[in-house]
């Protein structure tokens, strides 16, 4: 397109679209990094948790005394003591209208509603010595029914968790677009699903830990934590505690994995922080494994029945009712609908069609609680819209690729606006499903799968279209009442060396984003990038902003790098053409240097200008005021989100004597607008889909019908390990979006979104012959063998 | 039974006495002891492998293995070799690679990949997964890994090494 006008990625020193190592790994690779377990302070105590042995009990009585004798004990606290200094939350926002929510307390007061619910914390002067206290702890419980089984949450004899609440409904929703009844009777044909998802979990590899430094002299309180979110975790702190917000720091240096984890309210931490006030000493809180499996957030666990119509070859209909379980509370302040609300969203979202019919239903249950982890209620929609497409297709005799292909929104619709209300700016599902046809050389598996299955070998080839939300705007969170900024700043600052600091409140959890910054940053004002320091993490010192999560911190950020960026070159080029007396429009600055824009003949550097400006202000022409910084924001607003598309293709073989898969391959082709660095965002994509084919084959958290987590250890729980993870192809279509001048989309969920389905596809067509179905993830070879009736 | 006792060793070159809690293991003691966080604790019972050390030249669990046992050994963990340069070939590629998101697997990744390495300097990809899979990676999927392990074995080949 000739007509196009230049963009930022067109500049002859631009980093956009290049791979640049991440200038923060070189301290990781030398064990020289700070997580929040590798800092130690002054007067600096332990706090350990006696947990709830029981899903659903009465706490009768608690006895501390012998715990408070135990050596090295400073404090044991239970919950009535600590409600007194830290009050409970309710985890409901106005936008998703209904929910419901009881108060949750840092510490169990009167009742336990989960096994793993902390009730009493001990603070010693070490981990081990509180620890000893635990067992000193004598809790008195009775034992109350369990209400474990989202199916009959509702049912008459079923124990109600929060009697206040009158039933264990958390939240409820319905969307009816077109008309699906009449669809399905004109229909060729109507094939139904009903597919469940295990509940998995985010098995971060550094724990959850907070460490908490209140100062009694002058009231402030500085919390070092491994999170997502610092500010929202600022003002949580500062209500629940009661203490001025401006008084309190939250500090986010290294993150050890997070994946959605890190970026919630969790009792244990906030009676960390309590500690730390209530005790005016710093207290170090540290989750270890067995806490992990039964107190971080659970994922998924969701139960969904559903029907898809076809008619002449496209989809014509989607009906779908999910059910989730969400454990005893909506967790703060994101709340745990969201997943449903998201699930409703989507699965109506990726084809284009006139009708859909869903309900969505949130159940209470005494289980550990479930919210929102990477790729929230995607892996759920597009595992039943691909498990569908897969089962209309042979129900027609088309293949599955053709019935996409014809289904979904064609490449010239946008925008446009989906059954379930979804606005899409611009996608390519079209390009997407032509690229990845081509790169898997699709047919040639085809007929390599038939031949081999002449030989007893059994390969089935899965795929799964999908889309993810990015960039929310206020309409994710704000909307709602949540204090969770969906607006960021980036502040970048010329210092006399000619060096560029950068500060900016989205965070760093591994996925590159000081390194995306630090290459917006240096293409924008026009610098070397190891010119630039990105300073992420901290509530003192960077611009308030939401941190990182939801595919948000390229997108939004970035845009907010990028325009502050700008505005730092035109003030510097202003001070540049009074200082040497010409006009900023003749001027430019590359690679940290001012120079003609039209020679590139050097005029001064940036050292130098800035160097004069600091030292030697009495030079400047007269009414030349220097601002060498600049700050910008940026949030979505024509949009609600920015929403991506790809498609994931998988080749897996079955053992059909053992219900082992064997990943042999796996593609990915994925649209996320402009790429900022191709390393950093395919191994996003890598990442993300290994974390969708871990619920897919492996990773559950198995509960007994006691509410009891069975395999609550990283010997029980298992996760992908290098042996059995296939090599993953990925390819780009790039459709930037017009609302930012930088045009990057997230890419962060996408492949989680997708692997789950593509996986159990694969399955399923490897098994189709022998009559065989898995409908439950992880298709475990359990479950493989009772598909095809070997158990 | 519970009397701290006293233990002598090298760590990272450097002479180490010290008295420790007969359960304190050996990671704990790097960490809290002798302040070397680069080892990592992800799961204390053996499975993840984020505390890999070196103890005598093999690479152990750090929270399977107590300080009370490396009395008189020689104990060297990431920062030991980096500052060394043992293993800068394997800690470039994984730098040009981006083998790491998070890094809180990485000091205990890049242990095990030297001693994979030390053990068969031409690994295949195959048995570059094999051997790395007692360490858990959560974010990048292990394929930038693989691909780090095995530009340096190549590196390393070409640098005489």
């Amino acid at each position: 397109m000739t007509d196009k006008p230049l963009s930022i990625h067109d500049l002859p020193n631009s980093y956009i679209g290049r791979t640049v190592p991440r200038p923060n790994a070189r301290r990781l690779l030398e064990g020289r990094g700070c997580f929040v377990d590798d800092i130690s302070l002054p007067r600096m105590a332990h706090v350990a948790f006696l947990r709830s042995p029981y899903a659903h009990a009465e706490i009768k009585s608690i006895d501390l005394s012998a715990a408070a004798e135990s050596p090295g004990v400073i404090r044991v606290v239970e919950g009535r003591e600590m409600a007194e200094h830290c009050s409970p939350w309710v985890g409901v926002l106005s936008h998703l209208a209904g929910l419901k929510s009881a108060p949750q307390y840092a510490l169990a007061v009167g009742r336990v509603r989960w096994q793993g619910e902390p009730v009493v914390a001990v603070v010693a002067q070490s981990r081990a010595q509180a620890e000893d206290a635990l067992a000193l702890v004598e809790v008195d419980y009775e034992e109350l029914e369990p209400v474990v089984d989202m199916e009959t949450a509702l049912d008459a004899g079923t124990p109600v968790i929060h009697p206040d609440l009158g039933d264990n409904l958390a939240f409820e929703r319905k969307v009816d677009a077109g008309d699906v009844d009449a669809a399905f009777t004109e229909a060729d044909a109507v094939v139904e699903e009903t597919l469940h998802f295990g509940r998995h979990t985010g098995v971060t590899l550094e724990p959850r830990v907070t460490l908490a430094d209140y100062n009694a002299g002058d009231g402030k309180l500085t919390v070092y934590m491994s999170s997502q979110a610092p500010h929202m975790m600022k003002n949580i702190f500062a209500i629940h505690l009661g203490i001025d917000e401006d008084d309190v720091r939250v500090v986010c240096k290294d993150v050890g994995g997070s994946f959605g984890i890190k970026i919630h309210t969790y009792p244990d931490e906030m009676a960390a922080v309590t500690l730390s006030k209530m005790l005016k000493r710093p207290v170090k809180f540290l989750a270890d494994r067995l806490e992990s499996f039964t107190s971080d957030i659970h994922a998924r666990d969701h139960r969904v029945t559903a029907k898809m119509s076809v008619k002449d070859g496209r989809i014509t209909a989607i009906e779908m009712d999910d059910l989730t379980g969400i454990g005893p509370y909506s967790v703060y302040p994101r709340t745990s609908a969201v997943e449903c609300n998201q699930v409703l969203n989507l699965a109506g979202g990726l084809y284009d069609i006139a009708n859909y019919r869903a309900v969505g239903r949130v159940m209470f249950q005494n289980k550990n609680v479930m919210c929102q982890y990477r790729a929230v209620g995607h892996p759920i929609a597009f595992s039943v819209t691909e498990a569908l497409v897969e089962s209309a297709a042979r129900a027609v005799g088309m293949d599955p690729v053709e019935l996409r292909r014809n289904s979904v929104f064609r490449d010239d619709a946008y925008p446009c606006t989906a059954a379930s209300g979804l606005k899409f700016e611009g996608l390519s599902h079209q390009k997407s499903l032509n690229k990845i046809f081509e790169m898997m050389d699709y047919d040639a598996l085809r007929r390599e799968q038939a031949a081999l299955r002449e030989k007893g070998i059994y390969r089935g080839i899965g795929m799964a279209a999908m889309i993810e939300v990015t960039n929310p705007s206020p309409m994710f969170y704000g909307i709602g009442g949540a204090h969770i900024s969906a607006r960021d700043g980036v502040t970048i600052r010329l210092d006399p060396t000619g060096g560029v600091t950068a500060l900016t409140g989205v965070t760093e959890q591994g996925q590159g984003t000081e390194a995306m910054i630090a290459q917006i940053v240096a293409s924008a004002v026009g610098v070397a990038m190891e010119k630039v320091r990105v300073v992420t993490g901290d509530t003192d010192t960077t611009p308030y902003g939401g941190g990182t999560w939801a595919s948000r911190g390229a997108g939004i950020a970035g845009e907010a790098a990028l325009q502050s960026g700008r505005a730092l070159r035109a003030n510097i080029l202003q001070v540049a053409a009074a200082m040497l007396q010409s006009d900023a429009g003749k001027l430019d600055i590359r690679e940290g240097r001012v120079v003609d824009a039209d020679t590139g003949a050097e005029r001064i550097t940036l050292s130098d200008l800035a160097k004069t400006v600091y030292y030697r202000g009495n030079e400047l022409p007269d009414g030349v005021s220097p601002e060498l910084i600049a700050t910008r924001h940026y949030s979505p607003r024509e949009y609600p989100f920015a929403f991506t598309n790809g498609i994931q293709a998988c080749l897996v073989e079955v053992d059909i004597e053992t219900g082992f898969v064997k990943l042999l391959k796996y593609w990915v082709v994925e649209d996320c607008g402009t790429v900022i660095n191709p390393q950093l965002v395919d191994d996003q994509i890598r990442g993300g889909v290994i974390q969708g084919i871990g619920p897919a084959l492996y990773e559950h958290c198995v509960y007994d019908d006691q509410g009891q987590m069975q395999n609550a250890t990283m010997a029980d729980y298992l996760v992908p390990m290098a042996a059995e993870m296939p090599d993953i192809e990925i390819a780009h279509v790039e459709t930037p979006t017009r609302e930012s001048a930088l045009g990057a989309k997230g890419a962060g969920e996408a492949g989680t979104a997708g692997a789950p389905g593509a996986v159990a596809n694969a399955i399923n067509d490897a098994i189709a012959s022998l009559g065989g179905k898995v409908t439950s993830i992880p298709a475990t070879p359990e479950r493989i063998l009772e598909a095809l009736g070997k158990l | 039974m519970n009397v701290d006792r006293e233990i002598t060793l090298t760590v990272n070159g450097e002479r180490v006495t010290a008295r420790i809690e007969p359960r304190k293991s050996l990671v704990d003691f790097l960490r809290e002891a002798q302040g070397l966080t680069g080892s990592h604790v992800g799961c204390e019972h053996g499975v993840c492998g984020a505390c890999t050390v070196r103890v005598d030249g093999e690479i152990v669990r750090g929270c399977l293995t107590l300080a009370a046992q490396v009395d008189g050994a020689v104990v060297e963990t990431i920062e030991g070799v980096s500052d060394s340069g043992e293993i800068a070939a394997l800690q470039q590629a994984f730098l040009e690679r981006n083998a790491l998101q998070c890094g809180f697997c990485t000091p205990g990744m890049l242990l095990a990949a030297a001693a994979l390495l030390k053990e068969n300097p031409s690994p295949s990809r195959e048995e570059i997964r094999e051997y790395l899979s007692g360490n858990y990676c959560r974010c990048t999927g292990y394929q930038s890994i693989v691909d780090a392990v095995e530009a340096a074995s190549v590196a390393m080949k070409e640098g005489g090494r």
